[in-house]
């Protein structure tokens, strides 16, 4: 079997690909802008809601019963689809699904695909397994045009170009459109895009769209974009293909109403997605009238076995973990390794990929908890990734590792006292060729990272538990309520 | 609370990186608590919460860590703890781990001690229904809001309100209070570049502030800012809040010699 998480498959570890993007200046500065930008806008949309915390318990409510019955769910929605006039594929994983969407477009007879932005089909590889097949896949989402054309990979699940800004936007149509006089100006690259795209609308005969959700009581698959691409995307082309993970799906039509308040609100903080598009099967005269739809697990059963992980399949892909997070922050999207980037990304590409990055992505983050603070769907994030970090060590670190011995270490030390306070005084005496002035400014090993770039005062000449007993010895000890100054 | 005895007996958690590494917030806090009337214990026997074992993976080698804390406080009436990241530690992982230990007399042990369980502030506010400890502090102060303190422990303007009362004192808001400095444990270590560059921005925002020090209710973010401020000399210094809420109008030591 087969896993693919986007191109992670020759991703560097998350410390390496970190250190060139920690350098590039003006991506740092794209991104503390955009997620600066997002970050208010959904922090003025989630304070006018009076329900919001409510909506959240709804939410993770209905995930977490939707996958306690996935099994009844998905086959409840494989036939409503089908009734409708679908048909549903089963995909185990990437290459599974890769070869039959490309075999379902070389069946319809075209060459060329043209897509609704979607994660699913980063995750797979499908744009280069189609290409492996003589297939051309045109993005037709903004930002992903964006990095097409630049040949770039999507730094974020919701805005993936936004590492880019508008001059950086204009080199690239400039040079991929031919159009030398291009501005910068928000309309004229919002104009060559529409020119650019608007042919591609009107010309190819097989869309691929991924889905936000899969309703099982009527088969409909549900659609949230902000530029109508994605409605041309569903209404011209004769065969449509949704390629989704088997977690997109909920239990009924009634369920959005819950989600539809959560994802605009969370994603780009809109109060509702400009275009809401809901599609049932196929209808006589009116859009595509090919209609399938691909089932991708992928790594995802294996995480739904994990009861301390299953949580994870709850993301609605809102993406607002990202822009809270003060580690994505840094880097942006690229140094995941990943199509799913940021605290999210650190959780469901190790589960994905049988813990290959665990050493790494687990590890990206502070636990500062802004993740869960904001997921609209309550993944509590800091808890994945502790659950994943402990499954990393029992599984994958050897016993001589030297951080595993120094944790082996720290244990014996924590769980005596004679051994904690003789640790207490070796430090004190073991330090002093470290110490210059009080401070140590250079130390040796995994605690050289510390004074890279930070001082650590010397270990003091008597600790709290000495002060203590010679304080107790003293005489001096003991609460001052005579002094009348509490 | 108004039935309850005035005056408790506080035992003492001090963690192990204050006990081994800054003295001085736990002798501010012992200050304080009998300042305020209560009397102080401090069990010798004391080492870690596990919390750098839990987080890091290593959940084994924290279960006898945890085993042992609760020993130690099991009978204990109150137990204070000047740091919010050990509290949440305590509060979020502990019932868990006993869970998984298939002992039923840990998991009630661990049960009934949790509600005794506090971090300074919370003793303060919460538990003593204090808001003005008396205290004297003549320092331009920005208080530094420590990610556990926030997202775990919900202390909220627990602190600040703290603060607020101190005579002398010139607080000033810390500009993106819920951003994480970068500390995060090993994180500091393991992804030491991520963590210089959150560390950059913590330390712009302190600096703007133009306070003289840097307060918290967690000694090991403080390490970390005060660390890199001291790196560039920036004439910042460090305290924990117990520091700031120790001193009296009626001693110098936290004016002239803190």
């Amino acid at each position: 079997m087969s896993i693919r998480v986007g191109e992670s498959a020759s991703a560097p570890s998350f410390q390496k690909a970190a250190l060139p993007l920690l350098e590039d200046a003006q991506l740092r500065r794209n991104i503390r802008h955009a997620t600066d930008v997002i970050q208010r806008k959904r922090g003025l949309v989630v304070a006018e809601t009076t329900d919001w915390q409510e909506l959240r318990s709804a939410a993770s409510a209905i995930k977490a019963h939707t996958l306690r019955y996935l099994d009844h769910y998905l086959v409840q929605f494989e036939k409503a689809c089908t009734a409708a006039g679908g048909q549903v594929h089963w995909a185990a994983d990437a290459d599974d699904a890769n070869r039959i969407i490309t075999g379902l477009v070389q069946q319809y007879g075209g060459d060329e695909v043209i897509k609704i932005k979607t994660m699913t089909s980063e995750e797979i590889g499908l744009n280069e397994a189609l290409e492996r097949a003589g297939i051309r896949a045109h993005e037709t989402d903004l930002a992903e045009v964006i990095i097409q054309l630049g040949g770039d990979t999507s730094s974020h699940i919701v805005v993936p170009a936004l590492h880019k800004n508008r001059s950086q936007v204009r080199e690239i149509f400039r040079e991929r459109m031919n159009l030398p006089d291009l501005s910068d100006k928000p309309e004229d690259l919002t104009a060559a895009a529409r020119h650019y795209l608007r042919e591609k609308f009107l010309k190819v005969k097989v869309g691929v769209c991924g889905a936000n959700f899969l309703v099982a009581d009527t088969g409909g698959v549900c659609i949230v974009e902000s530029e109508g691409n994605g409605r041309m995307c569903l209404t011209l082309p004769d065969v449509l293909i949704s390629v989704a993970g088997i977690e997109k799906v909920i239990p009924t039509f009634q369920d959005l109403e819950v989600f539809l308040q959560l994802l605009p609100r969370s994603a780009t903080g809109e109060r509702m997605n400009p275009y809401n598009s809901l599609w049932t099967g196929v209808h006589a005269g009116d859009g595509p009238q090919h209609f399938h739809v691909v089932l991708l697990d992928n790594g995802r059963t294996r995480v739904l076995a994990d009861p301390e992980a299953r949580q994870t399949l709850h993301c609605i892909r809102c993406g607002a973990c990202l822009n809270t997070c003060p580690v994505y922050r840094q880097t942006g999207g690229h140094a995941y390794g990943s199509s799913y980037s940021g605290p999210i990304g650190a959780i469901v590409t190790p589960q994905l990929l049988d813990m290959r990055y665990g050493q790494s992505l687990p590890y990206a983050s502070s636990l500062c908890g802004a993740c869960y603070e904001v997921c609209p769907v309550k993944i509590n994030i800091p808890e994945v990734l502790i659950h994943l970090r402990g499954r990393v060590v029992r599984e994958q670190k050897s016993a001589l590792d030297p951080e595993a011995l120094a944790m082996k270490a720290a244990a014996a030390i924590f769980t005596s006292r004679t051994r904690f306070e003789a640790a207490q005084r070796l430090g004190r005496i073991g330090q002093w060729p470290l110490v210059s002035h009080g401070w140590m400014r250079n130390l040796p090993g995994m605690l050289g990272n510390w004074t890279r770039v930070r001082d650590l005062r010397a270990l003091p000449r008597q600790t709290f538990r000495e002060w203590w007993k010679r304080r107790a010895k003293s005489g001096s000890s003991g609460p001052k309520r005579k002094n009348g100054d509490a | 609370m108004h039935s309850e005895p005035s005056f408790l007996r506080v035992s003492l958690f001090i963690t192990c990186y204050n006990d081994t590494l800054f003295p001085a917030t736990g002798q501010a806090v012992v200050r304080l608590l009998e300042r305020l009337g209560h009397s102080v214990d401090f069990d010798p026997e004391q080492t870690c919460c596990g919390q750098m074992h839990y987080n890091t993976g290593y959940q084994q080698e924290a279960m006898p860590v945890m085993r042992r804390f609760v020993e130690i406080y099991r009978d204990a009436e109150v137990v204070c703890i000047p740091s919010s990241s050990c509290v949440a530690m305590i509060r979020d992982h502990y019932p868990k781990m006993a869970a998984e230990q298939a002992d039923p007399g840990l998991a009630h042990a661990v049960e009934e001690l949790l509600p005794r369980v506090y971090e300074l502030t919370e003793l303060l506010v919460h538990r003593f229904g204090l808001e003005d400890v008396g205290a004297y502090y003549p320092h331009r102060v920005t208080y530094h809001a420590s990610c556990h303190s926030q997202r775990s422990l919900h202390l909220g303007d627990v602190p600040l309100r703290l603060l607020r009362n101190v005579r002398g004192i010139d607080l000033v808001d810390l500009p993106n209070i819920d951003r994480c400095c970068g500390f995060g444990g090993t994180f500091a270590i393991k992804m030491g570049d991520l963590s210089a560059a959150m560390l950059a921005d913590k330390m712009k925002d302190v600096e703007n502030t133009g306070a003289e020090v840097v307060t918290a209710v967690d000694t090991s973010c403080l390490m970390h800012i005060f660390g890199g401020l001291h790196r560039q000399r920036a004439g910042v210094r460090m305290a924990h809040i117990a520091e700031v809420l120790a001193p009296t109008e009626k001693d110098t030591e936290g004016v002239v010699f803190a």
